[in-house]
């Protein structure tokens, strides 16, 4: 099997999973608790609290477990909103967000919110011209995602954590597909609030975190018990928390050394795919792209019809077609994009991982190639295509 | 998420292609949506589908449904290939997940579309035929 889907979810690394095997079976206690044997398991609770922020340039004590993404968007959008409805309720954040921000938004319209949709440019770029016009006197929060989960474009951060400082405004961003991936430092970014999930970084799943400044004083979203200073109510999930701490300390490590293997895969994967397949196109920024993200279309067939073939290689990897969205509507980033539809079904995304070879990206290239080819030879988009080009050429 | 059937059918799919001056062909569906059907039928003097082709655009499940859709109207006649509905395709494939039946009735509608293109051609009226409403280039002209 040739995993290419890391985008979706990662492998448990070896040492992740042996960091957690002791708080099953044997460390169990409730970290809260007041005798000794649970002295051991807050212990590791803080030193992977610790591991996190060192990752972000961030205060332990900024640093909240979560159970994912989804529930940090969650808290920080609402929390955010309900903090701050007196002094306005407009909020701002982007076409192309995760549904965990963008049904939340959604959500608040709802209540009463105003949310404005800034737009994107061909490679998935925030229009930073079109996001200053919409700040107003009553604008809340800036939520704009690290970077994009399906085409992988990294957005200008530095650029929009300064408007949203220079406004008196809050910045959360969506980073779960970007932490443990890119270098992110809270400060040099101006990021208020920071979403992230363990099982994107080799890490488990069921585990994630919202980084909160310090004085950023969002209520709770989870009401209960005094866990996390009394902000995310609910027994420590012990194992998940050692896990995601062990997987932050090994994403730390040769960060940059793993960016470079993977940039460079990618790219050798990009060329070939663009230069050995015709009408294909390469979604997102060339370059201010995730290390381990490539995202293609190929025009005159639909994605689904293609992943059922690759998969029946051995390859796993995803699309953006409407058939794998659930409804009839392909992804709504790649419209976002400008994409017609037509072309937007015929998305392949591939996400590689450490793990990933030259081999792998290979066997892939051939397996798209000849599958491509296979559904093109049935499309009659493409048998039209081809006959008007020959009426054009006669 | 598909039988047997439908996979069988998708990956080795009878009847892909085309037919040089067909007796009818039709295309239904649209891009937009991500599914598009065509079907060529060649119909001999006895008004008897002898062949059918079709190319398609579109999921597994679309795929497999032109596959059996032609399978299910070659050797009949013009009328006994009218009685060939989106239920019976569905049946012949041991059933379709409940978001792809549209699948199913795209495969019935292009056959339709097919006939009519024959009855207009031969300036024949086919009982109990309705001019298919899903015209795909009209759309596509609309759309783009």
């Amino acid at each position: 099997m040739i995993y290419l889907d890391n985008a979706a979810t990662t492998k448990v690394s070896e040492e992740v999973f042996e960091s957690m095997k002791p708080y099953f079976c044997e460390q169990y206690a409730n970290p809260s608790a007041i005798y000794s044997f649970a002295g051991k398991s807050m212990k590791a609770v803080d030193e992977a609290r610790k591991n996190i922020a060192d990752l972000i340039g961030a205060k332990p004590n900024e640093i909240y477990f979560t159970a994912g993404g989804s529930e940090s968007d969650n808290w920080a959008i609402k929390a955010a909103a309900e903090l701050y409805n007196t002094k306005g309720k407009h909020i701002i954040t982007s076409t192309i967000e995760h549904h965990a921000v963008l049904h939340t938004c959604q959500y608040l319209e709802k209540q009463g919110y105003e949310v404005t949709y800034v737009n994107v440019d061909e490679y998935g770029v925030i229009k930073l011209d079109e996001l200053e016009a919409a700040i107003r006197p009553d604008t809340i929060l800036i939520t704009i995602m690290a970077a994009n989960n399906e085409i992988g474009t990294i957005q200008p951060l530095k650029e929009i954590g300064g408007l949203a400082k220079k406004n008196g405004i809050l910045f959360h961003t969506d980073a779960v597909q970007a932490y443990g991936h890119i270098p992110l430092n809270v400060d040099e970014l101006g990021i208020d609030m920071l979403s992230a999930s363990g099982h994107k970084f080799h890490g488990p799943k069921g585990i994630g975190f919202l980084y909160i400044r310090k004085g950023v004083r969002i209520g709770s979203f989870v009401h209960g018990g005094a866990q996390e200073r009394s902000r995310r109510a609910g027994t420590h999930n012990t194992p998940g928390i050692v896990g995601i701490g062990t997987a932050a300390a090994l994403a730390a490590d040769g960060l940059q050394a793993r960016m470079e293997k993977e940039t460079a895969l990618r790219d050798y994967l990009i060329k070939r795919v663009l230069t050995e397949i015709s009408y294909t196109r390469l979604n997102g920024h060339e370059t201010d792209r995730l290390p381990n993200n490539a995202n293609f279309c190929f025009r005159f067939i639909e994605g689904e019809s293609l992943l059922i073939l690759l998969d029946q290689q051995g390859i796993c990897a995803s699309s953006g077609s409407a058939c794998t969205s659930g409804s009839l509507d392909p992804s709504h980033v790649l419209l976002a994009i400008g994409l017609p539809h037509e072309i937007a079904h015929g998305s392949l995304r591939l996400t590689l991982s450490e793990e990933t070879t030259r081999e792998d990206i290979d066997f892939t290239v051939d397996a798209i190639k000849k599958i491509v080819e296979r559904l093109r030879s049935m499309s009659p988009l493409y048998e039209d295509f081809i006959k008007q080009n020959q009426k054009e050429e006669a | 998420m598909y039988s047997e059937k439908v996979m069988d059918h998708f990956n080795n799919p009878r009847n892909v292609g085309e037919i040089e001056n067909p007796s009818g062909v039709g295309t239904v569906g649209n891009a937009k949506c991500g599914d598009i059907m065509r079907i060529y039928l060649d119909i001999d003097d006895n008004g008897i589908i002898q062949e059918a082709k079709f190319k398609t655009f579109g999921c597994g499940a679309a795929v497999a449904t032109s596959s059996m859709a032609t399978e299910l109207v070659k050797g009949k006649t013009v009328q006994q290939a009218l009685e060939v509905t989106n239920k019976a395709v569905m049946e012949a494939l041991d059933g379709l997940p409940p978001v792809k039946v549209h699948c199913s009735l795209l495969a019935e509608e292009a056959i339709h579309a097919a006939l009519w293109d024959y009855a207009e051609k031969n300036n024949i009226k086919i009982e109990g035929l309705e001019k298919p409403v899903d015209d795909i280039e009209e759309k596509m002209e609309e759309e783009y």
